[in-house]
């Protein structure tokens, strides 16, 4: 088995749907990181049957805002002397740029490419988005992220 | 406080903020001499990216009314868009001539783009299917003109109730005025949207209800909005075809009507409203065409900051 050694310092991004590491890995642009970080793929686990994890080594004030918008079910424990000293609750931003493009065909954005693709959440309890621009609706179970 | 703001939402602007321009628009239609050189020495820049006179030739008469000039395109193959320029580098070009400007564009929210960069103030004149907030304002204004007020009254909107963006944007904007009774009356295929039924579920006090026969309803109606069924909305032609007379207003159902209703139409009308409707005093929709001109007049003077002469 596989294995990657825990983290002194730093943060645990756990409960990632199997698969979607990559993405997460982008969002938080983590490739351009000079800083530590295993992206640890198909993990086993009894909440999700697979499941991907990052962690991030001595780092911790890294923007998380956009895993809310991404996927509710992470979890993200901050460590600091090989303990978790902290459990942030994710919260659904009030706003995301250029993590999900706007599917409407007749959305200025569909034909102008700098403009960044805005979302704006327009009801907490659905979870709604919407584009800012044309007011189309961010629908996670079309479109994939 | 209005000068300097945007308008690309119908609800861009608060009841208050909405008052003030129609206090105004009210004083204009009252004495329009006093405002004849309201904005002299201001231009207002035209960009429609898609023909529409009606709209345009609205925006420029208020202007030139007001004392201003216009200047501007009709056609995004008479502006650089054809070559290929972005909305934010026109806008920024055209805020470097012009003190405001008017948008239409076919695509859904590209004045909301001009926005976000331009230093003058952007006015929504529709950008596709999406928003049409001069028009809400036109509407507001004229029932406000015609009842004295824009609270207490039943509304019946007819026609193309799924894809009309007039009538969502007055249905959202009416929905914050009290006691308003709404009738939504089309065809099953062309009902409102669900969304806008269900905003108006949620807003507490609202009273709606949902028919598909117009005479059923007509004598307890105080303001009728009929609306076009626009052959480009549908997917085929047989469909168009089939529904496209299902919703006419003629003497026969005017009949049926109360002595003070109201007929209001956003234009160009096809043959929803037959036109024996026209000399009825009840048919307000060529006033209402010229309510919209008081109405821009109005809101080009407060988001300039202009006052009367």
């Amino acid at each position: 088995m596989l294995k990657v050694d825990s983290i002194e310092r730093g943060i645990v991004i756990d409960h990632i749907a199997a698969g979607k590491s990559m993405k997460i890995y982008k969002y938080l642009n983590l490739d351009e990181a000079n800083f530590t970080v295993a992206m640890i793929k198909n993990v086993c686990s009894k909440k999700l049957g697979k499941k991907d994890i990052i962690k991030i080594e001595n780092v911790l004030d890294i923007d998380l805002n956009v895993l809310g918008f991404i996927d509710h079910n992470i979890t993200i424990n901050i460590i600091e002397n090989d303990k978790i000293v902290r459990k942030v609750n994710l919260e659904l931003p009030m706003e995301v740029s250029n993590v999900v493009k706007c599917s409407n065909p007749r959305c200025i954005t569909s034909i102008e490419q700098e403009i960044e693709h805005k979302f704006r959440l327009v009801n907490k309890e659905e979870k709604l988005y919407r584009c800012i621009y044309c007011d189309h609706a961010y629908d996670p179970n079309k479109q994939d992220l | 406080m209005l000068t300097g703001r945007h308008l690309i939402d119908p609800m861009d602007f608060s009841v208050e903020e909405l008052d003030e321009i129609f206090d105004l628009a009210d004083q204009i239609i009252t004495d329009p001499v006093q405002y004849a050189d309201a904005c002299k020495g201001k231009l207002l820049a035209t960009c429609f990216y898609e023909p529409s006179t009606r709209t345009r030739l609205s925006f420029e008469a208020a202007m030139l009314r007001l004392g201003g000039q216009v200047l501007g395109f009709s056609s995004s193959e008479s502006s650089s868009a054809a070559k290929g320029e972005s909305v934010k580098d026109t806008i920024l070009t055209i805020a470097s001539y012009a003190d405001i400007c008017a948008m239409r564009h076919p695509k859904e929210g590209a004045p909301k783009v001009a926005s976000v960069s331009s230093p003058i103030p952007v006015i929504n004149a529709g950008d596709g299917g999406h928003q049409h907030p001069t028009q809400t304002l036109t509407d507001l204004l004229t029932i406000r003109q015609l009842r004295g007020s824009l609270d207490n009254f039943s509304i019946g909107l007819c026609g193309d109730l799924k894809f009309g963006r007039t009538v969502h944007s007055l249905i959202k904007a009416l929905s914050r005025y009290e006691n308003i009774r709404f009738v939504l009356i089309s065809p099953e295929e062309l009902k409102v949207p669900e969304y806008i039924r269900e905003e108006l579920e949620m807003k507490p006090g609202v009273d709606m209800m949902e028919i598909e026969k117009l005479e059923e309803v007509m004598d307890s109606l105080d303001v009728l909005y009929m609306t076009r069924v626009q052959k480009e909305r549908f997917f085929n032609e047989a469909d168009y075809v089939r529904l496209k007379d299902s919703y006419i207003l003629n003497k026969e159902k005017m009949n049926l009507a109360k002595k003070d209703l109201a007929v209001l139409h956003p234009l160009p009308r096809v043959n929803e409203i037959s036109v024996e409707v026209d000399n009825d005093p009840r048919a307000a929709y060529f006033k209402q065409a010229k309510y919209g001109m008081f109405a821009r007049m109005a809101l080009i003077m407060k988001l300039l900051g202009v006052e009367s002469c």
